[in-house]
């Protein structure tokens, strides 16, 4: 869409001994993951956009609009008149306030700027009605950050900002509380730039990303693309990395309690999920969780094998492994190898092989999330 | 029955003593709790300086600073036409000064409770600094302002030496009761004394016994 808001930003800050510098434009659309290990700057940068870090230096302009500038005449929005919302990683509800006080504090001081939100369709879809005589001092971490998000909402925000708001939470509440964050642009029309340093916080919400590594930024683009590229290296997490896959639900087998999805021409199977033929679905492997073989493997417990060609390797002399990444029909996959392994079966860029996967993540797409399959298809 | 002049007089005194002090207080606590100033020791130091000071070195310098030979007194003279020193205006003035750290402190560690947290929340949520102040940090630390105001409160009733060097003994203008007691005991009149000293004495205690109480409960809450 060409009427897509853009937050340019050419930053620069030093705070002690960290030093940031991110130039970049970037179009807002849908959930943006700024990504990055802790450190990499991630919630610096964020401030930075909501106007919390007056040493910035530079320029920063959302669709033109100029919010700081340090020359020629330097020029300070503060963060009161940027019209733009905040989730804390610590929700930050005031506590002298009920949830309804809280909502109510927003609701009064709302820009009126942003998508016109209401009240009311933000209590109902964060189901917080049963919560709104309640002190946020008494509740758990899960309600704490729905009431954030919501407050933060019903400022009419023209672009959300959220800082690592599931971090707190176990994985039972994260897995709650995500499919209300991936919705959050297309059901109340504010582009949501979201910090994180776990990448199946990206691969579930994210469309585009930007990843930050010692206050610099090392890559940018949609997330699918960016999550497959090897030369990031440590920059997206060694353990985590993995590719993000597109696929449709083709058929269920409810005998043995299996979804076939179709991945280009190919088919993968899942435990089942609950959707209908058609659905997309956004699938996440971690490179991993993908072994390699020259020759489709026959008799083995494995369903989900896929035929490709590999586009790159990228050797790392330190330690064991080599990350390679596979052209499959439907998308690429990364897989993590030995060196060994490299160089007994003779793997080189072009080379057709098989690629085992061992578990497939669903990402996003479907209602139910599924956090990660209890037993590997 | 006691004099009631005392009494009254000491009791418009702190009343006055505390409101101003709140109204100068809030601000200073404020700075120095969010500063990053290199000079909020330097601050810190001066605002403290009254508990550790003898009342009559204190009272000296304000005595001096007061008398018509002085920038202010004279300056005072020429514009209101009476002078500083022995009057309840410079009583006044000496208390602020003497009571200063008693509202400061608690409110400037009140402050530094609500920290910087909630009032970036606030300002996200579109709430100027001002505003921020008023329905945030200030609800936040109303338990901070009602000790300080309590400690300023007492603490002035209580005051002697500053008064005696600043004010004196005129009975309606400066002659408040720490100032009748002494009086009292000088004349050997011991049964004036007792009554004033027993009252001065239970209502100290009735007010540290409030503030311990009120700092025992949970955090205020409202609306």
């Amino acid at each position: 869409m060409s009427d897509d808001p853009v937050l340019f930003m050419d930053v620069r800050i030093a705070i002690e001994a960290f030093e940031l510098t991110v130039e970049h434009e970037l179009p807002l659309t849908g959930v943006t993951a700024l990504f990055g290990h802790s450190g990499s700057g991630k919630t610096t940068l964020l401030r930075v956009f909501a106007g919390l870090e007056r040493g910035a230096k530079g320029r920063v302009a959302f669709n033109g609009e100029v919010w700081q500038k340090t020359s020629p005449d330097p020029f300070f929005l503060p963060p009161e008149q940027r019209a733009v919302g905040y989730v804390f990683q610590d929700a930050r509800l005031f506590p002298h306030l009920t949830v309804a006080g809280n909502l109510a504090f927003a609701e009064q001081r709302a820009s009126g700027r942003g998508h016109p939100i209401k009240r009311d369709a933000v209590v109902a879809r964060f189901g917080l009605e049963p919560l709104l005589a309640r002190n946020p001092t008494t509740l758990s971490g899960g309600e704490r950050q729905r009431v954030a998000i919501a407050r933060a909402l019903v400022t009419r925000p023209r672009l959300l900002l959220m800082d690592e708001p599931l971090s707190a939470l176990d994985a039972r509440r994260r897995a709650e509380i995500l499919p209300y964050i991936a919705r959050l642009p297309a059901e109340f029309g504010v582009p949501v730039i979201y910090v994180t340093h776990a990448v199946d916080e990206v691969a579930y919400l994210a469309d585009s990303m930007i990843v930050l590594s010692e206050g610099r930024k090392v890559a940018d683009g949609p997330v699918a693309e960016t999550l497959a590229r090897l030369d990031l290296g440590p920059a997206t997490g060694r353990f985590e990395a993995g590719v993000v896959l597109e696929a449709s639900v083709a058929r269920h087998d409810k005998a043995f309690r299996l979804t076939e999805l179709a991945l280009g021409h190919a088919a993968l199977f899942v435990p089942l999920i609950d959707a209908p033929a058609g659905t997309a679905v956004r699938l996440r492997v971690r490179a991993r969780d993908v072994a390699l073989a020259i020759r489709r493997p026959e008799e083995i417990s494995s369903r989900n094998i896929l035929e490709g060609r590999i586009l790159e390797i990228v050797e790392e002399p330190e330690t064991a492994f080599a990350e390679t990444l596979l052209d499959v029909d439907g998308g690429r996959i990364r897989a993590r190898v030995t060196r060994q392994a490299v160089s007994d079966l003779q793997l080189t860029v072009g080379a057709k092989v098989f690629a085992v996967i061992k578990s497939i993540s669903l990402a996003g797409g479907v209602s139910t999330l599924v956090a990660a399959a209890d037993g590997d298809v | 029955m006691p004099e009631l002049g005392p009494v009254l007089l000491t009791l418009a005194l702190a009343s006055i003593t505390t409101l101003l002090l709140l109204i100068i207080g809030t601000p200073l606590a404020w700075w120095l709790a969010y500063t990053r100033s290199r000079f909020k020791p330097v601050i810190e130091a001066v605002t403290a300086l009254p508990l550790v000071l003898p009342p009559t070195v204190l009272g000296f310098y304000l005595l001096v600073l007061f008398s018509p030979n002085a920038s202010l007194g004279s300056f005072w003279v020429t514009v209101t036409g009476t002078t500083l020193a022995f009057s309840f205006t410079g009583l006044v003035l000496a208390s602020i000064v003497y009571s200063l750290p008693f509202m400061v402190q608690p409110l400037q560690t009140a402050f530094e409770a609500v920290g910087r947290e909630p009032l970036e929340a606030a300002a996200t949520l579109g709430a100027s600094p001002r505003d921020a102040f008023f329905t945030v940090a200030a609800p936040m630390a109303t338990r901070g302002f009602i000790t300080a105001s309590v400690l300023t409160f007492a603490h002035t009733i209580g005051e002697f030496g500053v008064v005696l060097m600043v004010g004196g003994n005129i009975p309606g203008r400066t002659k408040v009761i720490s100032i009748a007691i002494y009086e009292h005991v000088e004349t050997l009149n011991y049964a004036e004394a007792h009554t004033l000293s027993a009252g001065l004495l239970i209502f100290s205690f009735a007010v540290l016994l409030a503030i311990y109480a009120l700092n025992r409960r949970a955090p205020l809450h409202v609306g």
